[in-house]
């Protein structure tokens, strides 16, 4: 027999068993779970940055189509143009395309080479808005209608608002989908918890018989299934954190791939917080369950 | 070599000094719509008193100590604990009235995960004591049923008997005024029964009230204690206190 000594021997064992197989198939799915909300709380980020990101891009720039008008010819009036909306305030540059370029924008819808050279095609005005306070769409048309250019202004605020919407949409339907993921960590531990007092049910005899409150025994099920469900988020977000690093070091090359979904390191720390949110949703739905099912007792 | 302290005496508060420690009246039981277990059972327990119950199998014993340890309502009827009408007891009351009752059974029910020590330590540490407060009452109520060195063993090392023991020590550490045991000698041999019946008067002669279920006519014959015996959903008393005859 070993002399040596054991604190283990001396020191109280837990009231509820150590964990079984029952808690590793929880610790599971409360894993999966954070995993999966890792993912769309980083893809919320991203989807957010990139559709801020393309408003930007479009609020900060302004397309005039200008018809030739009297003597002028087309390439006369977009100079008119570009000069006229280079003076208004909240503009930065105007710049009037020539017919090369106007042509080459229409040419993937009629084709190339099928244009007969005298087709009267609009010319085009670029304009760069001062980003810090653009000037708006109203705003150049009331100063080239003031010059008398005949001119539409196309300040992109349609396609502005739909990627805000779409925008919007990504962050909205994450949030969604967050919610739900919670409701499903509150739902299974309400399960565990259930199915822990059922399964327990002389453990919870002897405890009641001791003298123990429904409180303390619903503490000894809010502490086992909080401890469980923080240790397997923190798993979970530690995974996601990882699996969306590996994507963005693997497209870290990709343009396109990086403009479509623009995740930030800092991105990665989304999910610092679930630990704690899975512990406290944890907690509180095994408290009010096991409170519920005690109370059900003599 | 375990030793055999002096047993402490029971708190037996001052107050209800005249009530009793048990009273039902009129008490009915059934579960769900299954027939009446039984019905109209009147009868008291004095503080300090040791009964046998007594009946054949399903005559209804364990649902009678059931209702004593309020682990069952009785459908009709009244019971008084300590002069405590349990159906007007609110339920964050019951916790502290079910730690002035000790209950033993047969099957022994151990937390197979707690060693010796940590079994029958259970109702100081849910009472909230510290481990160095109830450390030392518990080592010596542990030798005290002879298991003083058996106090890290798991209980499924344990023998039936040892078992027993275990669960009575864990019955009685928060020193409870009345002890219930639901045929505490079924599972041990005819020595370890009348052991087990000795650390039961003994915990009587300190002031516990004890009441066994049991359908072990020899040890009941040989206490030479009272007898309250269940038959057909009725309650006969056999010597010592008879509320019917009292009155």
């Amino acid at each position: 027999m070993s002399l040596a000594f054991d604190a283990n021997r001396w020191w109280p064992a837990p009231l509820l068993p150590r964990q079984d197989g029952r808690d590793l198939a929880l610790l599971f799915v409360v894993a999966a779970l954070s995993f999966l909300a890792g993912l769309s709380a980083m893809g919320a980020l991203a989807g957010a940055r990139a559709a801020q990101g393309w408003r930007t891009e479009l609020v900060g720039s302004a397309t005039l189509v200008v018809r030739a008008q009297g003597a002028d010819t087309a390439d006369e009036a977009a100079a008119r143009a570009a000069e006229v909306v280079s003076g208004v305030k909240g503009v930065a540059e105007a710049r009037a395309l020539d017919a090369a370029k106007a042509q080459a924008l229409i040419a993937p819808w009629i084709g190339a080479g099928a244009l007969p050279a005298d087709l009267p095609t609009p010319r085009l005005v670029a304009v760069d808005l001062d980003r810090k306070a653009p000037a708006t769409g109203a705003d150049l048309a009331r100063a080239l209608k003031a010059a008398g250019v005949d001119a539409d202004v196309d300040d992109h605020s349609r396609w502005s608002a739909q990627i805000m919407r779409a925008g919007a949409s990504v962050e909205i339907a994450a949030a969604g989908l967050f919610a739900l993921i919670l409701a499903v960590l509150g739902a299974v531990v309400a399960f565990a918890t259930r199915q822990g007092l059922t399964s327990r049910h002389d453990l919870v005899e002897a405890l009641h018989l001791a003298g123990a409150t429904d409180g303390f025994i619903a503490r000894l099920f809010q502490a086992r299934f909080s401890r469980a469900a923080a240790q397997a988020s923190l798993a979970g977000a530690v995974l996601a954190a990882i699996a969306v690093a590996s994507v963005k070091v693997a497209t870290g090359g990709d343009e396109q791939l990086t403009a479509l979904m623009p995740i930030a390191w800092a991105d990665l720390l989304a999910p610092a917080p679930f630990p704690v949110l899975g512990a406290l949703v944890a907690a509180v739905t095994a408290r009010l369950t096991a409170m519920s099912v005690l109370a059900a007792r003599p | 070599m375990s030793r055999k302290p002096n047993v402490p005496p029971i708190d037996v508060p001052d107050s209800y000094p005249a009530q009793a420690a048990v009273r039902f009246e009129g008490v009915s039981m059934r579960y769900g719509r299954e027939p009446e277990v039984f019905r109209d059972i009147a009868f008291e327990l004095e503080r300090g008193s040791f009964h046998f119950l007594t009946g054949a199998s399903g005559s209804g014993k364990s649902t009678l100590l059931k209702l004593i340890y309020l682990s069952e309502q009785a459908t009709r009827g009244r019971i008084e604990i300590f002069g405590e009408d349990l159906a007007l007891l609110r339920r964050k009351d019951r916790p502290v009235m079910r730690r002035r009752i000790g209950v033993v059974f047969q099957e022994f029910r151990l937390l197979d995960h707690l060693n010796v020590f940590d079994n029958a330590a259970l109702a100081p540490r849910i009472a909230g004591r510290r481990p160095s407060d109830y450390r030392g009452d518990v080592a010596d109520l542990l030798a005290w049923v002879g298991l003083g060195d058996r106090m890290h063993a798991m209980p499924p090392a344990l023998s039936g008997g040892e078992k027993q023991r275990l669960a009575i020590a864990r019955a009685v550490i928060n020193r409870p005024e009345i002890l219930l045991a639901d045929e505490p000698t079924g599972n041990v041999d005819e020595a370890m029964a009348l052991r087990i019946l000795r650390l039961f008067m003994e915990l009587n002669r300190v002031g516990a009230t004890v009441l066994i279920a049991s359908h072990d006519r020899d040890l009941v014959a040989r206490s030479g204690m009272p007898v309250l015996h269940l038959e057909g959903g009725r309650l006969a008393q056999r010597g010592g206190f008879d509320p019917e005859e009292a009155q």
